[in-house]
């Protein structure tokens, strides 16, 4: 599994991988948000966690096909799921994979980004807590998309319909605990909410995308 | 002789048939009564005035809304566990017949916003539930749709419908916590067993509910029977087609 880890990781990093293209992706959205709702500070302000959110959540999703889509071409996920090794184990692995190559550094950039727009100072830890629980929960919730949509050839579309609506609990309490610890209105159970969901979707999502590859690989 | 026999399909053809013209009898006639009972021989409501004859649609067609995802998530359960086609092809009939519920729910609750509320559309626990559970029909129907291999898209659907239960479930209590709304609570609670709507309305409310209720199992058999009937047409074209 850990040598899994280390090639998944290898692969998004080197040519092609796609790794920084989430990056820039987020970048351009937090960049293309004023232009619409124009430069007042104070709108900015407001609005800065819940665009963080949001743009954190497309960048995420824009990486997602890749999680199972080239490995299913190529015949290497039906070697992996005669391996060894569990495929409910490699569909967390590579949930891990696309979250250390999307999901950490979006949170890391993301206080950041909340400097261009405005964000109130008291929320960038606030911000880089909610994204650092939230963001697993988002890597584990894709994979089970990306695993449902891998024998489509046109899946990328049918999975942002998909996974979007099952990313809601997330972005609400995420973004509600930016929200609340501006306010100082209490923001430690939101963020405990966002830290559950990852857990439960960590703990029971790989058993449904492991399900589904299977029945996929058919 | 268990109920489990009723689930193929040979069985299910032959006793839908007679059953069908009877359920959708009693839908239109209960639906109908209620309907025209509702709007012209009930009197207007104290604060609502001629508004309140919304609900004879708005109600029953968000009950509907809801049980038939739970309903989809019954089929799709029996499905993957017992693996009958007529259930699989049952959660694929509702959920056209649930989307459209949610829809009538949600224009007619736009509707009667704008006399009480002052405005269509408001960022309401309850309204925004709704609109996600809207979004979980279309990205159902939309996974059925994109599937070719009919076995596959059962099973794949049927877990999409299990996993996207939980997260409904969940958005609910989630949106709850964002926002608290401008609707009111339920009015026929059903497991206290009391209700806020007076008598009057109560009548032609519950007849309603219940010819929504009819007409629903009416539909989705009907739908059923011409999804085993696609079925069957596919294998016969099948067989022609690898004889010749």
């Amino acid at each position: 599994m850990k040598a899994l880890l280390w090639r998944d990781l290898a692969l998004a990093v080197r040519a092609g991988g796609g790794f920084g293209l989430g990056l820039a992706f987020f970048l351009i959205v937090v960049v293309l948000v004023p232009f619409g709702v124009g430069p007042d500070r104070t709108i900015l302000s407001a609005i800065a966690p819940g665009i963080l959110w949001v743009a954190a959540l497309l960048a995420a999703l824009l990486s997602l096909d890749r999680i199972f889509a080239l490995d299913y071409e190529d015949g290497a996920l039906a070697l992996l799921a005669t391996a060894p090794v569990p495929l409910e184990g490699v569909a967390l692995v590579k949930a891990l994979a696309h979250w250390i190559t999307t999901g950490l550094p979006l949170t890391l950039v993301a206080p950041l980004l909340g400097f261009f727009l405005n964000m109130d100072p008291a929320a960038y830890a606030y911000m880089f807590a909610s994204l650092a629980l939230g963001t697993p929960a988002l890597s584990v919730i894709g994979s089970f998309g990306a695993a449902l949509t891998v024998g489509l050839r046109r899946g990328g579309l049918l999975l942002s319909l998909l996974v979007l609506p099952l990313y809601v609990p997330t972005l609400i309490f995420g973004a509600e605990a930016v929200r609340r610890g501006v306010d100082q209105t209490g923001a430690a159970a939101p963020l405990m909410l966002v830290g559950a969901i990852s857990l439960g979707c960590i703990a029971l999502l790989p058993f449904a995308a492991a399900a589904v590859l299977r029945i996929n690989l058919r | 002789m268990s109920m489990w026999e009723y689930a193929n399909p040979k069985k299910f053809m032959d006793w839908t048939a007679p059953v069908l013209p009877w359920a959708f009898g009693i839908a239109g006639l209960l639906t109908g009564v209620g309907l025209v009972w509702g709007f012209f021989f009930t009197p207007e409501a104290e604060l609502f005035g001629a508004t309140v004859k919304i609900i004879y649609l708005h109600v029953p067609a968000a009950l509907m809304a809801i049980n038939a995802w739970f309903m989809m998530l019954v089929a799709s359960l029996i499905w993957v566990i017992r693996r009958h086609h007529v259930s699989a092809l049952a959660a694929r009939a509702a959920a056209p017949v649930g989307m459209v519920m949610t829809v009538i729910a949600l224009a007619t609750g736009a509707l009667w916003g704008i006399p009480t509320w002052g405005t269509y559309w408001v960022w309401d626990p309850r309204l925004t539930s709704f609109m996600i559970l809207f979004l979980f029909y279309l990205g159902y129907i939309a996974l059925w749709e994109a599937i070719e291999d009919p076995d596959t898209a059962a099973d794949l659907t049927a877990i999409l419908c299990i996993v996207g239960s939980v997260f409904a479930i969940l958005s609910r209590y989630a949106v709850r916590f964002w926002n608290q709304g401008l609707h009111q609570g339920t009015s026929v609670p059903v497991v206290t067993g009391g209700r806020t709507v007076a008598d009057v309305y109560w009548v032609p409310l519950l007849m309603c509910m219940i010819g929504f209720g009819v007409l629903f199992v009416a539909l989705v058999l009907l739908r059923t029977r011409t999804e085993i009937r696609l079925r069957r047409m596919r294998a016969l074209t099948a067989r022609t087609t690898r004889a010749a």
